[in-house]
């Protein structure tokens, strides 16, 4: 049985420099495992696609004044497993299926290219999506570090 | 406001040296300046040095996409340098490498 050795939970406007403060916070919860170079660039990175997609997909239809918040809960376990959910109450998405496929995007012809969720599933052991329309969506990921 | 890129001219290259951090936050900043210099130059090739990028993500990808995009329309080639081993696993995986008027130097 693995055991949670520390937890976490972060409330976030959805706002676009919060991607860089997720990425730190994350970061310094991880330390405690003494994670490599490369795993830790792997979980910032997934985490930065989870909140990024939060801030330019989920809260688009927001009108000015209105403010989205984007919640992130991480633990840590006994076996060296990192776990980082990501969550929003956001317009969530219709077809997830289709959002996951590599290069299918919604955003600027051009600037963004449909890559978020394939680096989140690529870089870490695995990746849940749960999306309800109108409500939100939800990203688990998973990540098992190297004794 | 710290220089997100610094530009050197050689002959027909143009090098922009990006030095912050991408992701969507920083990336339409990085984009505008990129574009308008490269507007202005017309050069024949454009080299993205990224030694100094200490994180990208997704929205980086993006960002060589629609430069390589742009460049085309000017009749130049992007040639990406300087990458280490985290950014050239994200250019690997992406596909890029194919991309037409784009090459890696890893």
């Amino acid at each position: 049985m693995k055991r949670i050795i520390n937890e976490m939970k972060l409330r976030l406007p959805a706002i676009s420099v919060n991607a860089a403060v997720a990425r730190s916070v994350i970061s310094a919860f991880m330390a405690e495992l003494n994670p490599t170079v490369d795993e830790l660039g792997d979980v910032r990175c997934a985490v930065s696609e989870a909140v990024t997609n939060c801030i330019v997909h989920a809260y688009k239809l927001l009108t000015d004044g209105e403010i989205g918040y984007v919640y992130i809960s991480a633990r840590l376990y006994d076996n060296r497993e990192v776990t980082v959910e990501i969550s929003d109450n956001g317009c969530g998405i219709e077809d997830v299926a289709l959002a996951r496929t590599p290069s299918y995007t919604t955003g600027e012809y051009g600037e963004r290219c449909g890559m978020g969720f394939l680096v989140m599933e690529s870089f870490m052991d695995s990746l849940n999506v749960k999306s309800r329309p109108g409500k939100g969506t939800t990203v688990l990921m998973r990540k098992k570090l190297n004794p | 406001m710290k220089e997100e890129v610094t530009f050197s001219a050689r002959g027909r290259t143009l090098e922009a040296r990006i030095l912050s951090e991408i992701d969507h936050h920083t990336a339409r900043r990085i984009r505008e300046r990129i574009d308008s210099r490269l507007f202005l130059d017309k050069p024949d090739v454009l080299i993205m040095d990224f030694s100094s990028v200490r994180f990208m993500d997704s929205s980086g990808l993006g960002l060589i996409l629609g430069r390589v995009e742009r460049a085309s329309g000017l009749g130049s080639t992007v040639r990406l340098t300087g990458l280490s081993d985290t950014l050239y696993k994200l250019i690997r995986l992406s596909g890029l490498e194919r991309v037409k008027n784009l090459s890696v130097v890893k």
